[in-house]
């Protein structure tokens, strides 16, 4: 809460560009390194003390069984929509018996996984930010330490695991069901043969895609549980710091996951050409 | 600065264990600051076994951060927060949990976990830090509920269905759940109806009698301060001080408060209104 006079607000009368920018930099530093800190306690509980059943199994509900709804919905359209968008382009080409392995590929490699993490961080993690910044605002916060309990063991690590442990699931969900809404569009009214629907799918979408996607989806899960706590613990005073708090939980989800997207995307071609020139099988 | 002696406890009979240290809680050359804005500078402050302790002065003054100093939710700027002689920091994170079972906290608003019933609320400090059977848990919370006047029935209530007044009553059941030495009331009687403040007051003075514990009141209710207090100290805002004045402008007796020639505590306590409406 406390903090030292940066050496930029060691000259009150600087107010150039240039000592914004620099300002700026300088807090987003600050921000990052405070956020990092806070990771690392949360790794430090997640090895001390894993929360209690009656503590955790309610936040699994409302982060994983009450999002499938949302998930399924937005799932269905990505799907349909993305038949949409590509079958005539490879109908031109006359590759639109293939597009099961396009329609499945994209889903399974990013959308499915990016989706489901946006989904998440819309409605889980601004309501995270939300609910912290509250219990902040009205002392609950400092009431829990009043009692004994850690505020990060009880409120952060349960809220972690949930969304760590769920969004795999909310992905697959996400994934079958945008895969039944392209097949759907491309059987059903494009006439796409059915069996060569699944026959390309199988062909183009490997087990490591599978397993690549699932692994993504536990970064961002994990990525929008720390952004999400972070900001409600540092949520400024009243009604507008909690509200600043749920914008700013989701906004920085959104750029987190699609950085790290970005980051992981490299990583997986790079593991994958070692899996080849290994002779690992990948399918 | 730290006069301790006083009528309650002068009248009250304590019967501490000799090896006790009399001074509970310190401040020692305290300051704080949240950013660049300064709360408070340069506090001393003692606070004995067994008084109570009343902290007046302006919205803005510092006095709820002075109290979160004293119970170790904050960590102060600069200088140190004693426990019984030693140094708050010095604790490793298990003997700050421990000690700090040995305070209860009454805040200002109650901060009652909204995702609990009022049975769970009250509850929570002893699922969290003993492992007592359930049956001995609500056996307790129970009594605590009697305690503060509320039946039984109050437990299956949320927080929500509650008027301000049952809200401070539970939250004071919550913070005596686990028997502790030395309470801190955080403006217990803001927001009340004058009835249902008498009976919070009634209910401070009543855990100060059965239980004995030391008490730290924060208040600028003048009812409050005449019915609770053994010491009165007043701080005033940082902004409204040169720069050597010391910030505690008044300690003392209740008596003494209302009694002072002090224009700054004069005003204060007699609620006078003639230069604040000009700021």
């Amino acid at each position: 809460m406390s903090a030292s006079a940066s050496p930029i607000d060691a000259h009150p009368s600087a107010s150039t560009p240039i000592h914004g920018l620099g300002r700026m930099v300088v807090d987003s530093i600050v921000v990052l390194g405070d956020l990092f800190t806070f990771g690392w306690t949360l790794c430090g509980w997640l090895l001390i003390r894993l929360p209690r059943a009656r503590v955790l199994w309610p936040i699994l509900y409302e982060v994983g069984v009450r999002s499938v709804p949302v998930v399924c919905v937005t799932g269905l359209f990505i799907g349909m929509v993305l038949a949409v968008q590509t079958y005539d382009t490879l109908k031109q080409m006359h590759f639109e018996s293939q597009i099961g392995s396009v329609i499945n590929g994209t889903l399974v490699k990013e959308l499915g996984p990016v989706l489901a993490a946006v989904m998440l961080a819309g409605r889980v993690g601004s309501a995270i930010a939300a609910q912290i910044g509250t219990m902040k605002v009205s002392e609950q916060i400092d009431a829990l330490s009043a009692l004994g309990a850690d505020p990060v063991a009880f409120l952060v690590v349960p809220r972690f695991l949930a969304c760590f442990l769920m969004i795999p699931a909310l992905t697959m969900v996400a994934e079958g069901v945008g895969i039944f809404g392209g097949w759907f569009v491309s059987t059903q009214i494009y006439g796409v043969s059915s069996h060569l629907f699944w026959t390309y799918s199988d062909r183009f979408v490997t087990a490591f895609d599978v397993i690549t996607g699932v692994f993504k989806s536990m970064s961002f899960g994990a990525a929008i549980a720390i952004i999400a706590c972070h900001r409600g613990f540092r949520c400024g005073s009243g009604a507008e710091g909690v509200g600043r708090a749920a914008t700013e939980a989701f906004v920085a989800s959104f750029v987190a996951i699609l950085a790290l997207d970005f980051v992981l995307a490299l990583l997986s071609i790079h593991l994958l050409k070692l899996l080849w020139a290994l002779g690992i099988p990948v399918t | 600065m730290t006069t301790t002696l006083n009528r309650k406890t002068e009248s009250v009979p304590r019967s501490f264990p000799a090896a006790v240290p009399a001074v509970t809680a310190e401040l020692s050359n305290v300051s704080h600051s949240f950013g660049h804005q300064p709360v408070l500078r340069n506090i001393s402050l003692q606070v004995c076994r067994g008084e109570t302790l009343v902290l007046i002065g302006e919205s803005g003054c510092g006095k709820s951060v002075t109290t979160k100093l004293l119970a170790g939710l904050l960590q102060p700027t600069s200088g140190d927060v004693l426990w019984e002689g030693r140094p708050v920091r010095s604790r490793n994170s298990t003997e700050m949990r421990r000690d700090r079972l040995r305070l209860g906290y009454l805040f200002q608003g109650a901060a009652l976990f909204d995702s609990m019933n009022v049975f769970e609320n009250i509850a929570f400090g002893l699922r969290e830090n003993t492992k007592m059977p359930e049956s001995q848990i609500r056996e307790i919370v129970f009594d605590r509920l009697r305690e503060v006047g509320l039946v039984d029935s109050v437990g299956d209530k949320r927080p929500s269905d509650l008027s301000g007044g049952m809200k401070k009553r539970v939250g004071l059941a919550r913070a005596l759940a686990m028997s502790p030495d030395i309470m801190f009331y955080d403006e217990p009687t803001t927001g009340l109806d004058p009835i249902m403040s008498g009976v919070i007051n009634e209910l401070i003075l009543q855990t100060q009698m059965r239980r004995q514990v030391t008490s730290i009141v924060v208040t600028h209710d003048m009812t409050t301060v005449r019915r609770v207090a053994d010491r009165v100290v007043m701080l005033y805002p940082l902004g409204k001080l040169a720069s050597e004045e010391p910030q505690i402008v008044f300690e003392g007796s209740c008596h003494e408060a209302f009694a002072t020639e002090d224009v700054r505590v004069a005003r204060f306590v007699r609620g006078s209104t003639s230069t604040q409406l000009t700021e």
